[in-house]
């Protein structure tokens, strides 16, 4: 129960933002949260809260893996790499061949989701392939 | 001595007739005005009870102990009731909540390159579930690893020899 009290600011603002299926989880010494949150704002402000708490997130106490829940199959995402082209790939994983590539704030269509990592995804032109779902933002 | 008699006689019939007076000059409690009083109680709301000639059964699913004999020490208070039967039952426990599922190695690992593939100089490598990083980056860097590794399912993540510039 120590680090539910170390991350109380934490798991308070997870549940006062709305995170859906909120599980907070102590095991052999570490913090486990996960949940959807209502809005990509929402994840942010939580990974601010954590770094508040454990600066540069060192202790290594806390697995946090919160989802967006408006990337859902069919939503519009925003290509929100730092600068480049976000790669578009035959399967999931970087080992795959390159089949395009969106353009850094282009708008593209989340089709489905291989996994929390990988992303099938449609461009306007019509090129589809998985993506890395770090990426791509839900458009709000 | 037959005087005396007669006089200890009607001593022992007025003390019987004031006896029977008294106990039949006791105003009755009805059933129905015990039930009453047991529901206008809100510590009693979640229990069931039945109430016949005084005599009060209690049933129904309480949290714990405490909560069963707190129950038990009300309906005793209430004017009129000569017995409680309490057969409340204790409310099993709560399941524990699902131990959380640690991802392993191999996926970790793949998991790894996929998300350090635009941050050459951050090295991480994942034994029993535990990812460490090594190698040196941006805060702002870090913290994009951090979510991504963290959405591996690892055990933890290990980033004490990590340089945050």
């Amino acid at each position: 129960m120590a680090l539910q009290d170390k991350y109380k600011e934490l798991i308070d603002t997870a549940t006062a933002a709305g995170v859906a299926n909120l599980q907070v989880r102590e095991q052999d010494g570490v913090l486990y949260i996960d949940g959807e949150a209502p809005s990509g704002a929402v994840k942010d402000n939580l990974w601010n809260t954590y770094d508040k708490i454990d600066p540069n997130f060192l202790s290594g106490d806390v697995v946090m893996n919160i989802n967006v829940s408006t990337a859902v199959p069919g939503a519009k995402v925003k290509v929100v790499t730092e600068k480049t082209n976000l790669n578009i790939r035959k399967g999931p994983g970087t080992d795959q061949p390159i089949v395009g590539k969106a353009a850094h704030n282009e708008i593209i269509t989340l089709v489905s989701k291989s996994s929390d990592q990988w992303w099938l995804v449609r461009t306007d032109d019509g090129k589809e392939g998985y993506s890395y779902a770090q990426y791509l933002a839900p458009v709000e | 001595m037959k005087r005396t008699f007669h006089q200890l006689l009607q001593v022992f019939l007025l003390v019987a007739l004031v006896s029977v007076t008294a106990v039949s000059c006791k105003p009755k409690i009805k059933d129905s005005d015990i039930e009453a009083k047991i529901q206008a109680n809100t510590a009693l709301s979640d229990i069931a009870t039945s109430v016949k000639d005084g005599v009060v059964t209690l049933s129904g699913e309480v949290k714990d102990e405490a909560a069963k004999s707190m129950a038990e020490t009300v309906v005793k208070g209430i004017e009129g009731v000569k017995q409680v039967i309490n057969n409340c039952t204790i409310a099993p426990p709560p399941p524990p909540p699902a131990p959380v599922e640690i991802a392993a190695d191999d996926p970790l690992t793949k998991g790894i390159a996929d998300a350090l593939k635009d941050y050459p100089t951050v090295k991480a490598t994942a034994a029993d579930g535990v990812i460490t990083v090594t190698g040196e980056t941006t805060k702002a860097n870090w913290k994009k690893i951090k979510i991504a590794l963290d959405a591996l399912h690892p055990k933890k993540v290990t980033a004490t020899d990590l340089k945050i510039k």
